[in-house]
């Protein structure tokens, strides 16, 4: 392609955007190997002179270890709810060819269109009235919901791939739905379903407003409410502050490095032809 | 479709049965909210008794809120601004990076990076970088020798924070988006055009553009959805500050709503904002012709 060859317009664009994107970070790392005193001397481009863990050590020690725990449960529980309940409508979807079937489809590209804000209010009503508030499972159910049309658009684009003659041949040797479920869809889609279970657990790890509107007691927080909660504890201990961020950041960039294909191609599609 | 002999068409096809867990499970918490939230916004209610029917009290409160109005026309304003920002960044880089050197993988992992983190430990950094004693703020300002670096102190100031933020949050995925949309254009185009003696800013022109129609309204779409429900950031970096200069619509809601306990109000305020959001997606697809689906290899 010759515009790859002249398009030096197009990399200094794309340079000064990474200088947008790197700085902020450097700054904030640095920052968190400084100490108080040398922050506040230094400000927020200064390399650490002197690089320490201190602020680190201090957030792990306080009750981020709890907020981590509760962020973990609610994305483990998510992720696994969305992807039983995905993969099955999405598996009617594709192969269960009546009016209805695709009615459920339209459904969930509807569902796509709704903003959790939106619902925030019936929402908080429906889980005062199951006795869910403040607890683990007020922030997972809502939030499991939302991620769901998503994940059966991933799961559907992937299952219709599926040759129609490796269910004939399935079919033929007296195959039930069930057995072609696991032994043929579940298989054959394992891209899809990881994708749709990162989508779901980034959401959960990410989310901020189910948690905000829905729990309240400090059993019940999890990371980002956690880390909302940090601005009032460490308001003159930035680095402090910056520590409990990178450390709500690391495990998702960490997950990043192994699934990092997987998460783009899923988001790539969302884009459509 | 072919059929084996042996077997019935609907032999091994699952029952929609299969569904109704995923169904009522997205119902209930999705749907059955939607159409409450409307129920809600008939009525009075504290959040603790029961709502009390007011027919369209709150409905013709709104119209006469100079609050709502202000939520409204400043949603307005940060969408438009959004779309206008982001769409140039995001198309020109997203073609850029739709290309297959080294540098632009490494690049784009780079650029993905402020995707992953919420948005609330986003704005908890740009807080402290934006904070005018201690932050980049200062820094800035003082390269720039100007007077002030309180730039979430002035209503402008916060507002252009508010969009950058969340800018820098969202422009990767967009680019994504725009990425994706680009690898897809047969590159037999670019061939035939630099055959023609097209250069470079005329194939962008007429190929690339056209091409990515489609691709241009599904983002264009998700970024005006998006804009006009940011919250996370609003709450931590500005708390709808300084006044209410960034008093958003869903930032509104969540105040009606959650500290003033004027839950019925805040309802028609959360039923507004879906169908602004509804019907301005809806206005788009239509108008652009999305809805039909038309191809755009149309020419080849």
């Amino acid at each position: 392609m010759r515009w790859t060859r002249l398009n030096y317009l197009g990399f200094l664009g794309a340079f000064i955007w990474l200088v947008i994107v790197v700085v902020p970070l450097y700054s904030m790392v640095s920052s968190t190997l400084q100490t108080r005193a040398e922050y506040l001397d230094n400000g927020p481009l200064h390399p650490p002179t002197d690089p320490t863990f201190d602020s680190y050590r201090n957030v792990l020690e306080g009750d981020f270890p709890r907020y981590l725990l509760n962020t973990l449960i609610v994305t483990v529980s998510c992720a696994l709810i969305v992807v039983v309940l995905a993969a099955t409508v999405s598996y009617v979807i594709v192969r269960n060819r009546s009016r209805l079937s695709q009615r459920t489809f339209q459904l969930f590209l509807i569902g796509l269109a709704i903003p959790a804000q939106a619902v925030i209010i019936p929402v908080y009503w429906i889980i005062t009235q199951m006795q869910l508030y403040d607890t683990l499972l007020a922030i997972i159910l809502p939030t499991a919901a939302f991620s769901l049309p998503v994940s059966v658009l991933i799961l559907v684009g992937t299952m219709r791939d599926i040759d129609e003659e490796m269910y004939e041949s399935m079919a033929l040797d007296g195959a039930s739905p069930t057995r072609m479920l696991l032994q043929l869809v579940v298989p054959v889609s394992r891209a899809g379903i990881s994708t749709a279970a990162i989508f779901s657990a980034l959401n959960a790890w990410n989310g901020f407003l189910f948690p905000l509107i829905l729990t309240q007691s400090p059993e019940t927080r999890v990371l980002t409410l956690g880390l909302y909660d940090f601005v009032g504890e460490f308001r003159v201990d930035v680095p402090s502050l910056l520590a409990a961020v990178v450390l709500s950041i690391v495990p998702i960039f960490t997950a990043y490095l192994f699934a990092r294909r997987q998460l783009i191609s899923g988001l790539m599609g969302v884009g459509g032809k | 479709m072919k059929e084996t002999p042996s077997v019935t068409p609907r032999a091994g096809r699952p029952g929609l049965a299969w569904a109704i867990p995923g169904v009522l499970f997205f119902a209930f918490f999705a749907l059955v909210p939607l159409v409450m939230v409307v129920y809600l916004s008939f009525t009075d209610w504290d959040g603790l008794s029961d709502p009390q029917w007011t027919g369209f009290d709150n409905w013709s409160r709104m119209f006469e809120d100079d609050g709502m109005g202000n939520a409204i026309w400043l949603s307005l304003v940060l969408t438009v601004l959004t779309w206008v920002f982001q769409t140039p960044i995001t198309l020109l880089l997203g073609v850029w990076a739709a290309g297959r050197q080294r540098h632009r993988a490494v690049m784009s992992a780079i650029f993905f990076l402020p995707l992953l983190a919420s948005s609330v430990a986003l704005a908890l950094l740009w807080r402290t970088l934006f904070d005018p004693n201690l932050g980049l703020a200062a820094d800035i300002a003082e390269w720039f020798d100007l007077d002030s670096a309180d730039l979430l102190g002035t209503d402008r100031g916060a507002f252009a924070a508010i969009l950058f933020v969340t800018g820098w949050q969202f422009v990767p995925l967009h680019m994504l988006i725009y990425q994706g949309g680009a690898r897809q254009i047969p590159r037999s185009l670019y061939d035939a055009a630099s055959i023609d003696g097209a250069g470079t800013v005329r194939q962008f022109f007429s190929i690339t553009l056209p091409q990515l129609r489609n691709t241009i309204v599904t983002s264009t779409v998700l970024m005006v959805v998006g804009a006009l429900t940011y919250f996370d950031t609003v709450l931590i970096l500005t708390r709808g500050g300084p006044g209410d200069s960034t008093a958003i619509v869903p930032y509104l809601m969540y105040e009606t709503g959650f500290q003033t306990f004027d839950l019925g109000y805040a309802s028609a305020v959360a039923t507004a904002l879906v169908v602004v959001a509804t019907a301005t997606s809806l206005l788009l697809v239509r108008l652009t012709g999305f809805s039909r689906m038309r191809s755009t290899r149309e020419g080849l």
